[in-house]
């Protein structure tokens, strides 16, 4: 169980994204979308959606510096762990509380607005499950341990999170994690693996290139349908070239 | 000079009965679908009123189209690059589908499956957005024909300007009210803001025939074109949460054919054609800086197809040679550069827009006739024109940004082919004085008059076909490159997914009864 759970699992759920993200861009770009139901309803959405936005990518953040900023490194510029403690804990929580707030309001509006309950798909409702579930877990787990120095996670978690990366899982590390890190951690996996098949998609198509394409996109119609018509012979153009002057 | 060719649209309004074929056979070919109930390509509006979506010219609200910067550039009114991105988990200038109308259908089976009963049962409308029973508010067309217009018509952001501007120039009270038809389309601008606005880049103008589009396969569904676009015609498919707009019928252009709207158009109001612009100088036009410079500075860009220069230019950047032949042959350029009586449908927006209008005059004649003056007197006419029933002021602010001269300009070159073409018709001498008072000659007005009145299909659509010149080459792509058994594949020969020959389902089962039958005469089968 203990390697299914933290051995195989992550790679299954790695392996997932990956292909699922191939295989979906490769047969269903057109379904690639955020499936936006703003045009039923706004004004919550305007609130709701940028607030869960937001809180959920400080929430990322914060992973990726919990686990992949080995303790070393914070010591190295002296955040020592009581310091580290509270930041994880202030900004941990105040990240999740944005993102718990911005998801119960979206969830409160998909069921109570006819026209946007009627667009959500069972699809939806599946992911919904899982990305509540992962957030709630998330935040229960870093409440529950919010005492004293509260949960080191750095000399667990975070150290088999790499662990994975260097493709020897150290899945030993994992067995004294507090059970609702340990469900925690499953939910989000199973929440990675189903990315590529639900509207979570979106995530993946940050339009940075925003900023530095130009306005005006020109583009040429598809050479497979209509192509270039051939040159016409010099003698039935519509002027005489200037000597000289080439094309 | 980087010449590039546009297909664009003039309509001309003294023509629009406001019977709506256009808008219908638009939506049967193109947004009868689940998703787009509540969308119109093409729709048209009765002016004064608000529009659809209700007050879409209000761009203090909608934010739409391109506003000049401090330093004097242009920008996206909505918001330049950083603020939309930071802006992106939602859009809070989008219009909702109410601000269109909410889309519904009837309870049609009730008519037949109602138990029997007193009453006579009836179709009740139904929501398409939540599939309940629904009280119809709103339409895409609810103030058609002034349809409510003294509780209404002060809702029209254009009557709003005009009235700052010239209190006492529009009433509603039934003896001075007004009102023409305004049909609209994607202006396919060659400054598009919505395609400025696409996050993902999935908007784009063709570079053969500058129709603007959206790549499905690439809109990600941020919405921030449908807020960008300040005519608002590009929309949100409530199902598939994509961006779609009118295509301008590119799979009918690339042919030569017009698009549905200009074929099924009953008052034959429509023009399609080439126009030549000079793609280098449209970021200075669309950046002038007085608002009423803009017609011009936009007729500024369209390019001479009769100027040698021109041609050998265009020739120069690819332009095939049936593209340029017509658009020395269009009407939209002989209607907008030649004869400047059409004019931009709100050039402040700074857009460019490509499809045109030849403001209406009728009304005027008829009016002049009722007071017992000769309503086909130049003179009359002329002197009438700044009485309009419509008022120059209103068809200004739609037209030119406010400024009256470019409509009073179109409006006499209009009144004075009347006075010209009546002489004509009556065998009468033709007063040359009549056509120089606008500036024309004689001839010029009678071109102008058969253009406007009787010009037959080919002469108002003048679309040179995309495909033509490349038949040979389409037809030789139906079969494969090479020999399906044979060739190298990505590791070595025959490897990778190869082309099989087709085997069709009966040689197979007859191949497989024949090699697996116990009896000779079985194999025969």
């Amino acid at each position: 169980m203990t390697v299914f759970l933290w051995a195989v699992l992550p790679y299954a759920a790695f392996v997932s994204l990956v292909a699922g993200l191939v295989w979906r861009h490769r047969y269903d770009r057109f379904g690639w979308t955020t499936r936006s139901s703003q045009v039923y309803e706004s004004r919550l959405l305007n609130i709701a959606s940028p607030v869960f936005h937001y809180g959920i990518l400080f929430v990322l953040a914060g992973h990726l510096i919990g686990l992949f900023v080995p303790e070393s490194w914070t010591d190295a510029i002296g955040v020592h762990e009581r310091a580290y403690h509270l930041f994880s804990l202030y900004g941990g929580t105040l990240a999740g509380a944005l993102a718990v707030l911005g998801i119960g309001a979206l969830v409160y509006r998909r069921r109570t607005n006819a026209p946007v309950f009627r667009a959500t798909t069972a699809n939806d409702k599946f992911m919904y499950v899982f990305l509540v579930g992962a957030i709630l877990l998330g935040m229960a787990a870093k409440l529950a341990h919010s005492t004293g120095t509260g949960y080191d996670y750095r000399h667990s978690l975070a150290p088999w999170a790499r662990s994975l990366f260097r493709l020897s899982p150290e899945t030993g590390l994992m067995a004294d994690v507090p059970a609702l890190y340990q469900a925690h951690a499953v939910v989000g996996m199973l929440l990675i693996a189903l990315v590529p098949y639900t509207r979570l998609v979106h995530m993946f198509s940050a339009p940075v290139q925003y900023l530095v394409r130009p306005y005006v996109v020109y583009r040429s119609r598809d050479p497979e349908r209509l192509g270039p018509r051939p040159d016409r012979p010099g003698w039935e153009r519509a002027e005489v070239r200037q000597p000289g002057g080439g094309r | 000079m980087r010449v590039m060719a546009q297909i664009a649209m003039v309509m001309n309004l003294d023509k629009c009965i406001g019977c709506h074929t256009c808008s219908v056979t638009c939506k049967q070919a193109w947004t009868n679908r689940r998703g787009m109930e509540y969308v119109w390509f093409n729709n048209v509006e009765t002016r004064p009123g608000q529009g659809y979506p209700r007050r879409y010219e209000d761009q203090e609200k909608w934010r739409g189209g391109w506003e000049l910067n401090r330093r004097g550039a242009l920008r996206l009114k909505a918001g330049g690059r950083f603020r939309k991105l930071a802006g992106i988990f939602s859009n809070p200038r989008l219009p909702e589908i109410k601000d269109y109308y909410e889309p519904w259908t009837y309870d049609y089976r009730n008519l037949t499956d109602a138990p029997l009963g007193t009453d006579y049962p009836v179709a009740r409308p139904v929501s398409q957005l939540d599939g309940k029973p629904m009280k119809i508010a709103w339409s895409s067309n609810w103030d058609d024909n002034l349809g409510g217009a003294p509780a209404y018509g002060d809702l029209d952001p254009v009557v709003e300007r005009v009235r700052r501007e010239a209190s006492d120039k529009v009433r509603f009270a039934y003896e001075e009210s007004f009102m023409f038809y305004l049909p609209r389309i994607c202006e396919h601008c060659l400054n598009p803001s919505c395609v400025a606005s696409c996050p993902s880049g999935a908007m784009y103008k063709r570079a053969e025939d500058g129709i603007v589009l959206v790549d499905q396969d690439r809109c990600r569904g941020w919405r921030m074109c449908v807020t960008g676009c300040p005519y608002k015609k590009v929309y949100f498919n409530h199902r598939t949460g994509k961006a779609e707009k009118c295509t301008f019928c590119y799979p009918r252009i690339e042919v030569g054919q017009p698009t549905v709207c200009s074929e099924t158009c009953v008052g034959r109001l429509r023009y399609l054609g080439v126009l030549l612009y000079d793609a280098d100088k449209v970021t200075a036009a669309a950046g002038t800086a007085d608002e009423r410079g803009l017609y011009e500075a936009q007729l500024d860009v369209f390019l001479d197809p009769e100027d040698p220069a021109v041609r050998r230019a265009a020739e120069a950047a690819d332009i095939p040679y049936d593209w340029i032949e017509a658009a020395r042959r269009s009407p939209v350029h002989a209607l907008i550069s030649r004869y400047r009586v059409a004019l931009p449908l709100h050039p402040e927006y700074r857009t460019m827009p490509m499809v045109w209008y030849i403001p209406p005059l009728s009304p005027v004649v008829d009016a002049l006739t009722e007071t017992g003056h000769d309503g086909e007197d130049a003179g009359n006419l002329f002197g009438a024109i700044d009485t309009l029933r419509i008022p120059l002021e209103y068809l200004a602010e739609l037209f030119a940004a406010g400024d009256t001269g470019p409509v009073r300009a179109s409006l006499e070159k209009l009144a004075a082919m009347r006075a010209h073409m009546r002489a004509v018709n009556l065998g009468e001498e033709t007063d040359p004085g009549v056509a120089g008072a606008v500036g024309m000659a004689p001839d010029e007005i009678e071109d102008m008059y058969r253009l406007l009145a009787i010009a037959k299909y080919e002469e108002r659509y003048v679309i040179p076909t995309a495909a033509v010149g490349d038949a040979h080459r389409l037809e030789a792509s139906a079969l494969p490159d090479t020999c399906a058994v044979d060739g190298d594949g990505p590791f070595g020969q025959d490897s990778g997914r190869r082309r099989l020959p087709l085997v069709p389902v009966e040689n197979f089962h007859i191949l497989r009864r024949r090699q697996t039958a116990d009896e000779p005469s079985d194999r025969e089968v």
